[in-house]
């Protein structure tokens, strides 16, 4: 009844590795054009990688090929035979699989049921038994393990991607697309994801389409290269012929006008010798504060952050650090210890946030600072709506003005660079680079005095990643106190003035940046302290 | 010795509860944790479960047959879980608000379309008499079982295996855990939902035909007293299992049971206070399962009830 493809299409298929052709697809979302005729060509058996800026439309493109999106224009040759592909299960049954952007396993349930789940012949009834012991000779082959009765809720995140990608190996697939698979992971993770699904294309076992932002991925495992910009084909290429310059470049458009930055400069603060003078902005003192299941996860923490000065909070995620922030932020309550910003005691209401001058970022943005069906420009309003310049009306200011509304977020869209810069959007449709831009403008576009940060640049293209570092270090510069935590080493080591290192809850490491040593910091990470 | 006779005949007198109250707060709590499971909350099943007292009690009156007014029960239990289901799969509409919405819906059509039921006498459901060997009128009493008793307990393992190890529960788990996962590997979530809806209609409309059919038996508008509502929170101290769900009706219904068996034994005063005694069970119950800050083990991570987000 809705028109899914004939069993016998998919057997009409060579075996194998897929080769995909797509031309001229285009897709748009009401007013955006998503996707304008972008044409793209992957081998078979290859490792390509798809580039582009936040909002390119590379997600975009991906979901059409895996049947999530109708694309409005254009088609995909399979194997050199044209194909409709219109739901999941069509491009299931053409050996396509995704692994999408956000994790898609189911929290409540055990890693075999996952598995089992994503099995599109499943029986109706289940024989457990047969089951298991499929999923166990299954996992033997795999060069990475789980425990396959583990409930998912408990795997780190790591181990959440690799059951994403088991589940599309467990289906025999003969194409698999990753949209961003490993921002999610330590670069030791990556590697082990990367080097085993790479192994199966010179096995010529499985053709591969990766979304990433990662240079050092593509140079490590491509052999090929498609970059769009703003919904366009912006160029391709072969590796290793193609430089990262050239890519970047490819990425940006004009390589004049925007310099490549790799990394962001690292600017001692002149007034890093006073530092012990500077004011201590947040005290936190024997923190203690337990997790979703009520199990203790920051034990005795203590911390001290200091105006003018950023603190990286380094660990594997999982340890405490996303707990801790949501304590910080007030989204979860200590169990015990006691917190002060600027000498007075500080339970993250409203009212002391915006007394003391408190702002964040916190991690997965839409979820933890949006309400993702208001606009955006609603959304930049969630901190002052209930003040005078957001305000109208006789002398305080009774009503929510929303001309005055949309008028400061188109200048602080402006300021920010936010894509489309359209302040009526509803905030769920930007791309998660913007949704990410547009908490940022909302969060600096004032005077901050203690700005609390998570992973602030996940699953950014390095142009945004790059301008939201500087952002951070022009907030510093200012005077503000900034705690940074980051799963990324290389980011803290570039930022921050000092370092601790969170391990099960705990701080068992503490260093001046200048004289940190990445080995040992490591090994305190790994757990290695006792 | 006289405190162990009395003992003895309030065991007695609970057991008998056990035996006609717990029924419906197990078919209505075994719905309700059907369409819980797949990520919607149906609040209208007090309604459903009125609806299906009347029509049950209604058909039970026309066709002689009280079979066949359990079934037109279970029926129209299904119509109402389908208007939910549709109501609640369009977009912007909460299933809470619609729950409420049905709730009076189903309990103020059931008075409307029920008003010349409560004259006639309809044939009644059987019941077994395992205590018939016993000469102690409550021995007899408390072992008179309806069939429909043990139909729900052995309903409810079988609900519990059918989670575990057939597609379509793994797979209405997983509508109910995570929707765009659902989605991404091509499962029609509405359509599950639906499903689920509609099945857990079914059995609360079952649970009212117990209502008028066997226990108290009859149609009138007092029948229910908030077993509908009492069951969601029975899921949720169940952690959405069907067999700690049927154990928790068991409590539930011994429960209900105390108030009049106080009173059978001479209680005079105060019995009012147990014939509360449900609804402070429920209130305890729910402040032991919550505890802020946390997400309760085994909650459907798309329930609207229980999201923290
Ligand atoms: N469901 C949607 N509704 C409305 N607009 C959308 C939707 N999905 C994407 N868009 C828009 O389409 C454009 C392309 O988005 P897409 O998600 O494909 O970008 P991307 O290249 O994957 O970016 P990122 O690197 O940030 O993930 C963006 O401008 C975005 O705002
Ligand atoms: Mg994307």
């Amino acid at each position: 009844m809705d028109g899914r493809l004939p069993d016998h299409a998919a057997s009409l298929m060579p075996d194998g590795p897929l080769s995909i052709q797509a031309i001229e697809i285009s897709k748009r979302f009401g007013d955006i054009h998503a996707l304008d005729q972008v044409s793209l060509q992957v081998d078979a058996a290859s490792f390509h990688c798809l580039l582009g800026e936040n909002g390119a439309g590379k997600s975009t493109l991906v979901k059409c090929l895996a049947g999530f999106y109708r694309q409005d224009g254009g088609s995909f040759l399979l194997a050199g035979r044209e194909q409709d592909i219109r739901s999941p299960r069509d491009a299931h049954k053409l050996g396509i699989g995704m692994v999408y952007q956000h994790f898609t396993v189911a929290s409540g349930m055990t890693v075999a049921e996952n598995l089992m789940l994503a099995r599109d012949d499943l029986p109706w009834l289940l024989n457990l038994a047969r089951e298991h012991q499929a999923l166990q000779s299954f996992m033997a082959d795999m060069s990475f393990r789980l425990d396959l009765s583990a409930r998912v809720a408990d795997l780190s995140a790591g181990e959440k991607q690799k059951l994403e990608i088991l589940k599309q190996l467990y289906q025999k697939r003969r194409l698999l697309i990753l949209d961003e698979p490993t921002s999610v992971l330590t670069p030791a993770e990556a590697d082990e994801v990367l080097g085993m699904l790479h192994q199966l294309t010179r096995q010529r076992k499985l053709t591969v389409l990766m979304i990433t932002h990662k240079f050092r991925e593509v140079t490590a495992y491509a052999d090929a290269v498609t970059v769009l910009r703003r919904g366009r084909l912006a160029g391709t290429g072969r590796l290793p012929e193609t430089g990262t310059d050239e890519m970047a470049s490819m990425m940006m458009g004009n390589p004049e006008n925007r310099p490549v930055q790799t990394g962001p400069e690292r600017t001692i603060p002149a007034k890093a010798q006073s530092m012990n003078l500077a004011a201590e902005r947040l005290i936190i003192r024997g923190l203690h504060g337990s997790n979703d299941r009520g199990v203790p996860a920051v034990t005795d923490l203590d911390l001290v952050v200091r105006s003018g000065e950023m603190i990286g909070v380094a660990g594997v995620s999982g340890n405490g650090q996303k707990e801790l922030v949501e304590i910080l932020l007030g989204q979860r309550d200590a169990s015990a210890g006691e917190i002060l910003v600027d000498g007075l005691p500080y339970r993250a209401t409203r009212h002391e946030m915006r007394l003391h001058g408190v702002y964040s970022l916190p991690e997965e943005p839409l979820r933890n600072a949006c309400v993702s069906s208001m606009t955006v420009a609603e959304n930049m309003a969630l901190r002052n709506f209930d003040q005078v310049p957001v305000t109208a009306g006789w002398k305080t200011g009774w009503f929510l003005s929303r001309r005055r509304m949309v008028a400061r977020s188109r200048s602080l869209i402006a300021e920010f660079g936010v894509r489309p810069p359209d302040p009526m959007l509803p905030i769920d449709g930007l791309s998660g680079g913007n949704v990410q831009r547009a908490v940022l403008a909302r969060e600096l576009g004032q005077p901050v005095n203690l700005l609390i940060v998570a992973n602030p640049v996940f699953g950014l293209d390095f142009a945004a990643a790059a301008a939201i570092h500087q952002r951070l270090q022009m907030a510093r510069e200012a005077g503000a106190a900034i705690l940074l935590v980051s799963e990324d080493l290389d980011e803290l080591l570039a930022l921050t003035d000092r370092l601790v290192v969170m391990s099960a809850g705990r701080i068992v490491h503490a260093v001046a940046t200048a004289d940190a040593d990445p080995v040992a910091i490591g090994h305190h990470m790994a757990g290695g302290h006792a | 010795m006289h405190d162990g006779v009395a003992l003895g005949s309030l065991l007695l007198a609970l057991l008998g509860g056990i035996m006609r109250v717990s029924t419906p707060f197990l078919f209505v709590s075994l719905g309700e944790c059907i369409t819980e499971i797949s990520g919607r909350i149906n609040l209208g099943l007090e309604g459903t479960l009125v609806f299906g007292a009347m029509s049950g009690y209604g058909v039970s009156w026309l066709t002689g047959s009280p079979w066949l007014g359990v079934l037109a029960a279970g029926v129209s239990g299904m119509l109402l879980g389908l208007i939910h289901g549709l109501l609640c799969s369009l977009p912007k509409v909460n299933d809470i608000a619609v729950g409420i919405a049905m709730m009076l819906f189903g309990t103020g059509i059931s008075f409307f379309i029920g008003k010349p039921l409560i004259q006639p006498e309809a044939a009644m459901l059987p019941s077994w008499h395992l205590g018939s060997w016993s000469h102690d009128p409550q021995v007899r009493d408390a072992l008179r079982v309806n069939a429909l008793l043990p139909l729900g307990l052995g309903l409810a393992a079988l609900l519990r295996l059918a989670f575990k190890r057939t597609r379509l529960g793994l797979v209405l788990r997983l509508v109910g855990d995570n929707a765009a996962a659902a989605r991404a590997l091509g499962y029609h979530v509405v359509r599950l939902r639906i499903l689920a809806t509609v099945a857990g209609g079914f059995l609360a409309g079952i649970g009212g035909a117990f209502l008028s059919l066997y226990y108290p038996g009859g149609w009138n508008e007092g029948l229910s007293s908030g077993q509908g509502l009492m069951a969601v929170a029975l899921v949720i101290f169940a952690r959405w299992d069907p067999v700690r769900c049927a154990l928790a009706a068991l409590l539930f219904g011994a429960a209900g049971a105390l108030g009049p068996a106080l009173q059978s034994q001479g209680l005079t005063q105060g019995y009012y206070l147990f014939n509360a005694a449900p609804y402070v069970l429920t209130l305890i119950l729910m402040t032991l399962s919550w505890r802020p800050g946390q997400t309760l083990a085994g909650s459907p991570g798309e329930l609207s009830l229980t999201n923290r987000s």
